[in-house]
């Protein structure tokens, strides 16, 4: 972000912007930054918290007046708000899972369909909530993430989404999976807790966690290069690869 | 939570990797008043409209998005999974502020929203391998009369 700044500033359009890593922006020096406490995915501070957003925007972009350059780094001084007590009850699991009707170990989609068919309620209220969702980036409907993704488990290589690599294909499709719970875990009453929070539940209590988990040897010791290098960096998060 | 030092360490160290030396030269370009300015906003969180093409592995280039877009159109298609998506997922604002400097240019707090924002994946290049991508759109800034680019990361 840094470098894509300083590259249009030399243009000649003057530049502001967030900084999400403040020791990453000293050492690039950008023209003018506004480093920020937020979570990492969360640049303007908090979803439905149009006061934080927009006072962070008005400071980011306050800085443009700024005539003591080169460099301007400031501060922003406001965390983003804690998560309420309410929301923190539900810490370790943001959406009550039942009891799998399957055995999750032998047939891991089985697993998740199932698990789905609990989660579909609050998903369904989210995209009415919404009127959108990120859901469906892989070009395949969920069934057909499933089946993708089972074939894989199952030591096949499936076919592709239309347009897409294979990687590209189990990265999306992943993600595609991962959204649609997170969507329907925070619609949930109380559902807005904190990205730690949710993301733990998905990676730590769900179905469909796991079977992201357990397809990540597979594409470790694929012959596919472009698979080897998913499971490298884009198919767990660093910190929630303890679980693999 | 973007503090370092809250990190868990596999984090702040990957993060600490991130660090580059400073490009050479210092541009600092000035302008007007921000009441008079035309805001675009440039982010590297993978963002695009369902029917735009998915950012691939280390892609470099970048996607368009009218200014009159709404926030809930958008989907992300970014290559990290080392971050939260579901900020976005409940409020778009929260990574594409478009309604909040709607709001700022009703206000008359800006002068104008440009007539495109762009977005990039601020993910697996250096930044020479971004240089031209950047400078491209910046000459398309300069078309739309753009005098202050809002860069956001994710």
């Amino acid at each position: 972000m840094s470098a894509v700044a300083h590259y249009i500033e030399e243009e000649g359009v003057p530049t502001t912007g967030i900084s999400l890593v403040r020791e990453n922006t000293v050492a690039m020096r950008p023209p003018r930054a506004l480093w920020v406490s937020f979570e990492l995915g969360r640049p303007f501070g908090a979803p439905h918290d149009a006061g934080l957003q927009r006072r962070t925007l008005l400071a980011a972009l306050a800085l443009l007046e700024r005539t003591d350059g080169p460099v301007v780094l400031e501060d922003y001084p406001e965390d983003a708000p804690a998560a309420a007590p309410e929301e923190m009850e539900g810490l370790a699991c943001p959406v009550p899972l039942p009891r799998l009707p399957v055995d999750a170990a032998a047939s891991p989609v089985a697993a998740v369909e199932a698990e789905m068919a609990v989660l579909a309620p609050w998903y369904e209220l989210a995209l009415s909530t919404r009127g959108s969702t990120t859901v469906g980036v892989s070009g395949l409907d969920l069934p057909g993430v499933l089946a993708f993704l089972g074939k894989l488990l199952a030591g096949a290589t499936p076919p592709p989404a239309p347009g897409l690599g294979l990687a590209q294909t189990v990265r999306f499709a992943t993600e595609d999976l991962r959204n649609w719970y997170l969507e329907a875990a925070s619609a949930r009453p109380g559902g807005s807790a904190g990205a730690r929070v949710l993301a733990d539940w998905f990676w730590g209590e769900t179905a469909a966690g796991r079977l992201i988990l357990r397809l990540h040897p597979i594409c470790a010791a694929s012959s596919d290069r472009t698979l080897r290098g998913l499971a490298h960096g884009a198919l767990v998060p660093r910190v929630q690869r303890h679980r693999i | 939570m973007a503090r370092l030092q809250d990190m868990p360490e596999v984090e702040r160290r990957h993060l600490m990797s991130k660090a580059c030396a400073p490009l050479p030269g210092e541009p600092f370009v000035h302008g007007r008043r921000l009441e008079e300015r035309r805001v675009a906003i440039i982010t590297t969180a993978g963002l695009h409209r369902r029917d735009q093409p998915a950012f691939l592995l280390g892609d470099t280039g970048y996607r368009v998005i009218a200014g009159d877009a709404a926030g809930r159109d958008l989907v992300m298609s970014h290559t990290s999974v080392n971050f939260d998506r579901t900020g976005f997922q409940q409020d778009s604002n929260v990574v594409f502020p478009i309604d909040r400097l709607r709001e700022l240019e009703a206000e008359g707090a800006i002068g104008s929203i440009a007539r495109y924002h762009y977005a990039l994946m601020g993910a697996l290049w250096e930044p020479p391998e971004i240089e031209a991508t950047a400078r491209t759109i910046a000459g398309f800034l300069k078309q739309d009369q753009v005098d202050a680019a809002l860069l956001v990361p994710v």
